[in-house]
């Protein structure tokens, strides 16, 4: 048994989202002595599988005050600090003759209430703004929504973080929890790749794991009610939308299409589910009709648009803490000091809240973990740039990989060999990723395996979903690092990974891709024969 | 339901039906020599994704296209790859063109003003000098070789000795000459009338011609190809009211007329369409009904190669031409092998393009050497600009073969016209 760097940190926080890296972040710039621990991949519960949308709060402002002022004051920040991974859309929220035309007027009321800007706009004028929108609408109400991109947020915090001293680890999760006396003092983690395990110890530990903080908590003998709920979305093979389109009402299934890099997103279902269900999620026929009926309402070309895929996150509700019951649901931001609420000191859990307030929720929790350290040090997040996104003048870029590089690493763009052509041969034509974009990412963006690749550079989700670009992806990769059999288990599982989304809606030109697909890596190269985890349904995300 | 629409998905250009096979970036002329091209699945429906989300995203690659269209014919899943790509260009090119494409692409104007000076104009630009002054400032490179201008324009050729004649036959059609015709070759117009009169068509042209607009379109003036497209229509349409088919004899023309016309230019041609016909099609399809017969010389003997151009692919006409010439006993018949000469209308003429252009049309040029045949026929006129200058056999199109093989008194008897 080792311990990490024989060394002790200030505080460990356990979970790679967004809410782990915004924090770990927040931690390192005010001077801490940080761990990072992720058991897969970064973002890849809640923070990668939602619609990408950076809301206005427009959408809380009738239900939820709070969160809707939360919301609009994030989302000015998120402009300022995470500038690339943001594209300023704005947003409508339309009424269809269904829907109560009276509910706009409360609706803009509480938006303004909130700080929110919303103006009423001229149906015939909404149609102008925004083409692909239901011509029947009645009523349309502008408001500052925007695009996100959760993947490249989170890294751009994980480098930061990296950037002010923070170590980070993947792919190790956290299987107990060290307590001497009534206070963690660490975390046993066992590496997911080779299975050896190995103790870290801190002062602090933060719990930002998501829905699967409830296990982490379990760990340490304290009991959080949490509520998994599932929501589906489906992505489309191209923008049909370049606002994000909302039905305003109050909030139900599928009534938000996000424009989201090359695609639109349709979302979401809500259904609750058991917290086991939660690491291997389906989405269903009647999830998909759903999904597609309600978004043909917002924009009808969705009915005749490809789909690429479906996929389903899971929000991770908390039960306020004093109805056990479970009926109370807050989604505002819990942060849990369980020295005070469980007499467990050394341990604190940040959950609930929203990728839209990870920031904040950064702020709160190490606002608090500052105070057990006695550490006096301002919060400096929401004026500081993200890598990528400082002010400084960017490249400017010619060619159509060279501008798709651009909009996904900002200014880090710079620092990817171009020039010959085995740097800027593609890799992935459908999103323009070269040699040298996969090269930089394994080098500096913590990528293992195709998976991790796909979430730093869109290899393999554009139309052809792995088809062609995988392959090619694997070959750069291999090349790299040596290890034919390696690549080859890779592979296998990125096309089984592409395919689980794909089979939702596998039909039409959708169907004929994944069956070009198959042929490819099944009857001409033989991947599937090759692999030794021959099981269809295994891969490591 | 949903999903019943979901699966009658059809796409603009059929765009989202790609299944990045690549099959298209094989067959492209321009991929083979040009590795810094994009290729057409990456330029058309790939990139239009990213086009669609941002404008900024248009690439000036998307210029090395040479619109030969042989993308769409390799797809296995019929997507308008090459339309794609004229329809990017067209929507997203911000560069206004230079005066160079303003001059190569008005081959009406400029028809029409040297006609009259053809005596002058054409030896002028076969000198060194004017060539280079050509290649320095107007970008137009020095190695290509201009077609002559012809001192009479064939409107007046068939208005002076043909049109007189027309009437008195029982059956009509009408011709779209085009520029090249008119300007430059009024041979070929010529030689179409001499075979439709003698099987016992009159020949009659539209009410107003304007040039169809090809080479507006590759050089950015889609404003203008429009509105002359449209005059075309309204010709046409009174041509086919009059019970009369439309005639060409270039295959670039009537593949813009046609095709390129509603994909590209948004003209609605639904009606006229069909009515367009390249004379060797309509002459093949009304020997197969029987309602025609050709006689030709004995003593015609030639060794013909036919060349394949880009757009008779696209349309699918190329056995009509080849079955036609196949009927001449005297014509040993060399079919070559199916690839782009690499001139592509004005394309080739840019001093920008002229190494590509020589280096795609290489693999045709060298099959003609080696078939050393006494014609090259093919039915389009740049190519035979190319294939002239680059492989220096002389060029015809299948009509003027025709017409130079046929055995006029035996035909007309055979078709009852005396």
């Amino acid at each position: 048994m080792t311990t990490v760097n024989n060394n002790h940190y200030d505080v460990i926080v356990i979970g790679g989202g967004i809410t782990g890296a915004g924090t770990a972040r927040d931690c390192a710039m005010r001077g801490l002595k940080v761990l990072l621990v992720e058991r897969h991949d970064f973002s890849t519960g809640a923070t990668g599988r939602n619609h990408g949308l950076m809301h206005s709060g427009a959408r809380y402002a009738v239900t939820d005050h709070e969160s809707a002022k939360e919301c609009i004051q994030e989302n000015m920040i998120l402009r300022k600090i995470a500038k690339h991974c943001v594209e300023e859309t704005d947003g409508l929220f339309i009424t269809l003759p269904e829907d109560d035309i009276n509910f706009q007027a409360t609706f803009v009321q509480k938006c303004t209430e909130a700080g929110i800007s919303a103006e009423i706009i001229d149906p015939k004028q909404a149609i102008l703004m925004e083409p692909s929108v239901n011509p029947e609408l009645i009523g349309a109400v502008k408001v500052p929504d925007a695009s996100i991109d959760p993947f490249r947020l989170t890294m751009a915090n994980v480098l930061d973080a990296q950037l002010h001293g923070a170590e980070v680890l993947v792919y190790h999760e956290v299987i107990d929890v060290i307590i001497e006396q009534d206070r963690m003092v660490g975390v046993k983690l066992r590496n997911n790749h080779n299975g050896e395990t190995l103790d870290a110890y801190a002062t602090v530990t933060v719990n930002a794991a998501g829905i699967w903080g409830a296990l982490i908590a379990q760990m340490a003998g304290v009991k959080i009610n949490m509520f998994p709920a599932k929501g589906s979305l489906l992505i489309f093979g191209h923008r049909v939308n370049h606002m994000v389109i909302n039905r305003c009402r109050k909030p139900a299934n599928a009534d938000i299409l996000v424009p989201d890099d090359a695609v639109c997103v349709i979302g979401t279902t809500s259904l609750r589910i058991p917290i086991e269900e939660c690491d291997d999620m389906r989405v269903t026929p009647e999830e998909v009709e759903e999904l597609l009926a309600e978004g043909m309402k917002l924009a009808p070309s969705l009915g005749s648009t490809r789909i690429l895929r479906g996929y389903a996150g899971v929000r991770p509700l908390v039960a306020s803490d004093d109805d056990p019951s479970g009926r109370s649901i807050s989604r505002g931001i819990v942060t849990l000091d369980h020295e005070k609420r469980d007499g467990l000191a050394g341990f604190i859990t940040i959950t609930g809240g929203k990728m839209m307030t990870y920031r904040l929720m950064a702020e709160e929790v190490t606002n608090l973990v500052c105070q057990k350290l006695n550490i006096n040090k301002s919060c400096e997040t929401a004026t500081t740039p993200l890598p990528g996104s400082e002010p400084k003048e960017e490249t400017k870029r010619f060619s159509f990989s060279q501008k798709a590089a651009q909009g996904r690493h900002g200014t880090l763009n710079d620092t990817i060999e171009r020039g010959e052509a085995a740097n800027d041969a593609l890799v992935c034509e459908c999103e323009g990723v070269s040699v040298g974009e996969v090269r930089y990412a394994v080098t500096k963006l913590h990528v293992h395996n195709l998976i991790n690749l796909r979430r730093r550079t869109r290899v393999g989700m554009g139309t052809c979903q792995g088809e062609l670009c995988a392959c090619r992806a694997a070959g750069v990769m291999c090349n790299d690092d040596k290890s034919a059999q390696k690549a080859i288990n890779d592979l296998n599982g990125f096309i089984n990974e592409r395919w689980k989304g794909m089979q939702p809606v596998a039909w039409g030109d959708n169907l004929a891709e994944a069956q070009l697909t198959a042929t490819i890596y099944q009857s001409l190269l033989g991947v599937d024969k090759l692999a030794n985890e021959r099981r269809i349904e295994y891969y490591e995300i | 339901m949903a999903n019943e629409t979901q699966t009658q998905n059809v796409s603009v250009n059929n765009f989202e039906q790609c299944l990045k096979c690549s099959i298209c970036t094989v067959y492209c002329p321009v991929s083979a020599v040009s590795p810094e091209y994009p290729g057409p699945k990456q330029a058309g429906p790939d990139a239009e994704r990213y086009r669609m989300k941002n404008k900024e995203f248009f690439d000036d690659a998307l210029k090395m296209c040479l619109n030969c269209k042989r993308c769409e014919v390799a797809c296995p899943n019929d997507v308008h790859i090459g339309d794609i790509i004229q329809a990017a260009r067209i929507k997203y090119n911000t560069h206004r063109p230079k005066l160079r494409d303003m001059m190569l692409a008005n081959t009406d104007f400029v028809g029409t003003m040297a006609s009259p000076f053809a005596a002058i104009a054409n030896p002028i630009l076969k000198l060194k000098p004017m060539k280079a002054i050509l290649h320095g400032v107007m970008a137009i490179d020095k190695h290509r070789t201009f077609p002559d201008y012809s001192s009479r324009k064939f409107e007046s050729w068939f208005k002076k000795n043909a049109a007189s004649e027309q009437d008195k036959f029982n059956k009509h059609v009408s011709y779209f000459h085009g520029c090249y015709v008119n300007y430059n070759y009024p041979q070929l117009g010529i030689d179409f009338v001499k075979v439709m009169n003698a099987v016992g068509y009159g020949v009659h042209l539209l009410e107003k011609e304007k040039c169809c607009g090809v080479a507006l379109i590759a050089n950015g003036m889609p404003k203008q190809a429009k509105r002359q497209g449209e005059v075309n229509m309204t010709s046409m349409r009174k041509a086919i009211a009059n019970g009369h088919q439309v005639l060409t004899t270039s295959s670039t023309c009537t593949f813009t007329m046609r095709d390129e016309y509603d994909h590209l230019l948004g003209i609605d041609n639904h009606d006229v369409r069909d009515s367009i016909s390249l004379a060797t099609r309509f002459l093949f399809q009304l020997i197969e009904k029987g309602e025609i017969k050709l006689a030709f010389r004995e003593d015609y003997h030639k060794r013909v190669a036919y060349h394949s151009a880009c757009h008779m692919e696209r349309m699918g006409w190329v056995p009509y031409s080849t079955q036609l010439l196949r009927m001449i006993l005297g014509i040993d018949f060399v079919m070559l092998e199916s690839q782009c000469c690499g001139i592509s209308g004005t394309y080739g003429f840019k001093k920008e393009n002229y190494e590509r252009s020589q280096a795609i049309g290489k693999g045709l040029f060298d099959q003609i050497k080696e078939v050393n045949p006494d014609y090259v026929a093919t039915d389009c006129e740049t190519c035979k600009w190319q294939i002239e200058m680059s492989a220096g056999t002389p060029v015809m199109n299948p009509i003027s073969i025709i017409a130079e093989a046929l055995d006029i008194e035996a035909t007309r008897k055979l078709n009852n016209l005396d």
